[in-house]
Order: C-alpha cells, then structure tokens, then sequence
C-alpha cells in the first residue's frame, strides 16, 4: 500500500515536469535552446484557471496551450527570426509571464497572487486494474497524466520516424546542409519552439487544474528548468525524458515520506531529490551529446 | 527586410505598451489614495497614517487583507482625525525601505510594516526620522522601550494554536492528526508546537504528522507540495491536517476536499475565502487578528497615548483564537464549551503554552504525570 501510493505521488510530481521536458525535446532538437519555458508553464498555469473558471476544464487546458503557445511565438520571432541570443529571449519571457500573469490576474480576479478555485477535468478509475495493491495508482487518475504518457512514444515515433522528425532533427545538426537539401529551416524551428510552448502551457494548466485545482503565484516553482535537466538527462529523446522525468518525481515523492525527527536533519531530507540526480548524473547515464547546432542562431548565406 | 524592421518596430512597441500597462496597474491605487489624501490635508491638521503591505500585496486573503481592514474600519472611525494611504511593494518587495522613507518625508506620522520582513528597514528607516512612529506587525527589534519611537506587534500564535489542536483531537477519530507548515523557521514551529501541545493536552496517545514543504520563502507558494504532504498524512490516518503555510495550504484544503476530511485554516477564517463547495472539509481556522492590532495601534495614537515597545496580543486580547461561522458552527457546537473552557485556563494561566520544541518537551512531560 505505501509502495503504490508513493509510486502514485511519484507520478503526479512527474507529470508536469514530463510534459515540459517531451517540448523541451522538439525544441532542443531543432536546435532553439528555449529556457523561457518556466515562463511558458507559468502562463500555461494562469491561462488555463481563467479559462476553467469561465467555460470549463476543457476550454482551460485549450487555452492554455494557446498561451504557451503564445509566449512561443515570441521566442520564436525573437530567436529564429531575429537570432537574438536564446537565452536573453528566454529570460525575458520568464519575467514576461511573470509580470504579465500577476497584471491578468488583478484586473480579471482582483487578487494579485491567487485564483478562486477551478474545476478540472473528471477523474478516471482504469479499469481491470483495480484491485487491492494497485488501487492507489489507477483509481481517480487525471485523463491528462495518461495524456502524458501516451505522449511519450507519440513524440519518439514523431521525431525518430516520420519526414518531419527527420527534417526537426536535420535543422538542429546541421541547419546549413539542410537548408541546402530545400529543407526551411525557419519553418521547422517555428515548429519546435511552438510545440514546445504548447506542451508548457499544458503542463502548466496540469498543475493548476488537475493538481491543486487553483491558480496561485509561482505555484510551476521551477519545474520548467527542471524539465530542461530532465531532457538533458534523457539525452535529448522522449524516452529518455520520461526515466528523467520519473526519477525526479520519485525522488520528490520520497522526500515527503522520510520522516523528520530521526538521525536525519530536515535540510538533508529536501536535498534528496538533488543528490539523488547528482548520482545518477554522474553514474548511470551514457555520455550525452546535444544536437550539433544547439542553441546556434541559422542565418541564411553565411558572411 | 523592410517587412521585418517593421515587424521589429512594432513588436518593440508591444513590449514597451505592456511594461506601461504593468507600471500603471501598480501605482494606480497608491496614486489615486494621495490624491484624496491631498485634498483632505488642506482641510485641517489630521494624522497622516501610512501603511506597507507585505508581498503578495491586497487581495491575499489573509494576513495584507488583515491589516488593510483595521486600517479602513480606523479611517472610518476616526474619520475626522486621520487620514491613511498605503504603499504596496513591487514583486520581490526591494522597494520596501524606499517606500518607508517616502511615507516618513511626506510628513506621516504614524507607519506600519506589514510582516516580520520589514524588520531591518523599519530599524533602519526610524532612526532617520526620530519623530515619526512606526509600527511593525510580526517583528521583533531588540532593545525598545516605551520612549522608543516603533512599536512590534507580536501575536500569541502558539495560543491559538493551541485551541484548534485542541479541536483537532477531540474531532479525530482515528487517534490520528497532521500538520503541515510553510518555511521551517521558528515562527512557524510556534503554530506547530501549539498545535501539538493542544492535541496532546486532549489525548495524551494522540499520532501527530507534522511536515514542512520547504527552507525558503517559496514555501509558502506551493500548492502543489502542500497537497502531496497533506495526501499522505490522510493516506496514512489523519483525518484533520492544520496548515501554516501561505497560499500553499489551497493544497491543503484541496486535498482534505478530496480524501472528505477536515483542514483547519490560518490567518484569517478560511471558511470564509474558499469556493463554498470546500466549506464542510473545513473545521475552524486560527485567526490572527492583525486588524484588531492596526486598530488598536492607530487609536492609541489618536488618543494621545501611543507607546514604542512591544505589544503582544494573546488569546486575552483577543488577538488570537479559532474561528466560528455560519458554515461551521454545527461541526463545533459540540466541542466548543470545552475549547472555551481550555481558552479560559490559557488566559488564566492555568495552562503555560509552549514556544518552542524544548518547551513542548517540558509541556508533554508534566501531562504524563
């Protein structure tokens, strides 16, 4: 029983984190670093309680998504458009959202930091799994932690077997060859860096909807970079990502379940999730090797 | 080329229209409250009353909220003797100090900092201006006396506390209650060690859960951990979990809505703030009275007997205590008479309520005789 619910509580930490790393992947491998992806989840959170609040779970996580991918866009332009420096452009939209968010939320709410309450989306039970030991883990499940996962071998297949993976990852090695081959180059870091902001937003709108159900001021606390760690880990695939995602998950879940008191002091007990990444950073995982033109700005005809 | 420099043009413009927009929110209200202030000086020589929020600013529900309402009710009573503004601070609140100091040299005479984090500033802030008062709610500065010109208003939280462990363990049935604090600093280890005495002091056997979700101030922003926390100390057979923790007890609240336990609220009365479907998971709250003490600070001085030093509102003052409303007073109506009873004996003295982990040690040990 306490197997199941940690490994249950392990999931519900993944799967914002799992989300924000699978777009984290798209945009990666076209090759736009997009840090700018906390802010993306913040707006992701905040977007979608409005749209809850007012026309319901569904219409929230829709607009949510429509405002990761809104922020995107931003980076987009900025980055692939206008090369500004990728990081300099995520930071920026970090604040954006930030800011943005907490103005949204006193004109529309009239509270500066949180949301009323908001519904999400119903639960479900999967069935014929439901019995003693397995019942924390399959019963009154949120449709969008199995969205999630389901998303996991949707984006490998996409990305390691279909024209348009090919083309995303060509752009990302080597942008110069492809743009030789006819490929647009533009077009397909477009496709990443929005991909990436709509699976932001969702993760974002998870966290408010299905998790607390309310909006509050810096609820993504840093999930967002802690995806961009999770898809570094995962070595820049989808599959990867997930292991990344869940070992943090767990990690974080196990944290709340070693008691205080004992030989172990408190500030040790919140820096498991740490130490146990830095352990497995440093044991398990393969050498890792980032596309080749990762976070290099594509201008056409080279000087 | 033309296209994009267009583009750029105006995407700039956006980006400079927005930041507009966010400056203009924030100042708008300040802005409008100077100018009724200004109007109202040039009828006479009233008190000026500044106040700073803390961050998080109006509309949290809870502790700013607190201290805005006493201000308005003194505005109201007093209306012919004062006249108040309020300053909040930007996001991260650096602007607390300035804000301070802008209030001192527009002549205030009376300002209060909202939360123990304006400590140092107002430390700083009244040596400049030896003759105006100020008041800090929630923070202690060393070495004032009744001369001094600040006065810290402290609050008994451990006392109320107290009460709702109390309340908490006479309501459990599984012999099991939990709690769930914010920031792990010894002002919230106060709420708990209350809690804990409360609930011991009912039932001596009694299991108490208590977990922290973080070090840092962000922990009193995160829902999400909160309602991790909160699951499984109901998954583990608490059937009422206190939180003292910000805007991450929603996460407490929520999670006691959905396992159809109980949540005890802070600060303000809860019950009160959450979406009415949440009400009946919500035994009481421990209220905190920071609008009993903004009040009450602000007569002393319209009264001609403001005094520096420290003033601490306990259970007696009724600055503390645990909350009964319409939405649950028929799920304490029971154990009230004994909660008074025990509220009695705090004030009397009868029961000392521990500060900290080493008092609570002391306090269980001599219930076991």
């Amino acid at each position: 029983m306490f197997l199941a619910e940690l490994l249950a509580s392990s999931l519900r930490m993944a799967v914002p984190i799992l989300l924000t790393a699978l777009g984290a992947v798209f945009t990666e491998r076209a090759g736009v670093v997009n840090i700018g992806l906390e802010g993306m989840m913040i707006a992701g959170s905040f977007m979608g309680a409005l749209g809850s609040y007012y026309y319901g779970p569904y219409f929230g996580l829709l607009l949510a998504m429509i405002a990761g991918l809104f922020m995107a866009l931003i980076h987009a332009v900025n980055t692939v458009t206008f090369r500004v420096d990728q990081i300099v452009s995520g930071v920026a939209i970090n604040i954006l959202a930030y800011g943005g968010c907490r103005f949204l939320s006193l004109a529309i709410f009239k509270m500066a930091t949180t949301s009323p309450r908001v519904s999400g989306l119903p639960k479900i039970d999967i069935p014929g799994l439901n019995i003693g030991f397995l019942k924390p883990l399959v019963s009154g499940v949120s449709p969008v932690i199995i969205l999630a996962l389901l998303l996991v071998p949707v984006s490998s297949f996409i990305i390691n077997r279909t024209v348009f993976g090919l083309r995303l990852r060509s752009v990302g090695e080597n942008p110069l060859a492809a743009d030789t081959l006819g490929i647009d180059v533009f077009k397909m870091k477009y496709a990443g860096v929005l991909i990436s902001g709509a699976l932001a937003g969702l993760s974002g709108a998870y966290l408010a909807l299905e998790h607390t159900g309310m909006y509050v001021e810096g609820m993504t606390q840093g999930k967002g970079f802690i995806a961009l760690a999770a898809m570094i880990f995962g070595n820049w695939e989808p599959v990867g990502a997930l292991w990344a995602s869940l070992l943090f998950g767990f990690s974080e879940a196990l944290s709340f379940r070693v008691v205080e008191g004992g030989a172990i002091p408190y500030q040790f007990i919140k820096m498991i999730p740490y130490v146990l990444t830095l352990a497995v950073l440093t044991g398990v995982v393969k050498k890792s090797t980032a596309p080749a033109a990762d976070g290099v700005p594509y201008e056409r005809g080279l000087k | 080329m033309k296209a994009r420099k267009i583009l750029a043009a105006s995407l700039v413009l956006l980006l400079i229209m927005a930041m507009l927009a966010g400056c203009s929110n924030q100042s708008n209200q300040p802005q409008e409250q100077q100018n009724q202030g200004a109007q109202e000086s040039q009828s006479g020589e009233k008190l000026k009353i500044g106040l700073v929020f803390d961050v998080g600013g109006r509309g949290d529900l809870s502790f700013n909220d607190s201290a805005y309402a006493g201000l308005e009710r003194a505005a109201k009573d007093f209306a012919d003797k004062i006249e108040v503004d309020y300053k909040e601070p930007s996001e991260g609140g650096q602007d607390r100090e300035q804000l301070l100091r802008l209030l001192a040299e527009n002549g205030f005479d009376l300002i209060f900092g909202v939360g123990f984090l304006f400590t140092e500033h107002i430390q700083k802030v009244a040596q400049e201006f030896p003759d105006v008062k100020f008041a800090l709610i929630d923070g202690a500065i060393d070495g004032l006396d009744e001369n001094s010109n600040i006065a810290c208003l402290l609050f008994k939280e451990h006392e109320g506390s107290f009460l709702v462990g109390a309340a908490a363990a006479m309501k459990s049935k599984t012999g099991k209650i939990g709690f769930v604090g914010g920031m792990k600093t010894p002002i919230i280890e106060r709420f708990e060690v209350g809690y804990m005495a409360g609930a011991k002091y009912i039932d001596p056997k009694i299991t108490v859960y208590s977990d922290y979700i973080g070090t840092t101030g962000d922990a009193f922003k995160d829902p999400v951990t909160g309602k991790e926390l909160a699951l499984k100390q109901f998954k583990a057979g608490a059937d009422v979990v206190y939180h003292a923790s910000g805007a991450s007890g929603v996460g407490v609240i929520e999670a006691a809505t959905l396992e159809k336990k109980f949540a005890i609220g802070v600060d303000s009365d809860q019950s009160l703030t959450v979406d009415p479907s949440q009400r009946p998971y919500i035994l009481t709250s421990m209220v905190k009275a920071v609008d009993v003490a903004v009040y009450e600070t602000i007569k002393s001085l319209v009264e001609g007997n403001f005094k520096g030093g420290y003033r601490i509102f306990g259970l007696a003052e009724n600055g503390v205590g645990y909350a009964v409303n319409d939405y649950n007073k028929d799920m304490i109506s029971d154990i009230q008479p004994k909660l008074e009873e025990l509220k009695q004996k705090i004030i009397n003295g009868e029961i000392k309520v521990p500060m900290d982990k080493k008092e609570y040690e002391e306090f269980e040990k001599s219930l076991n005789k």
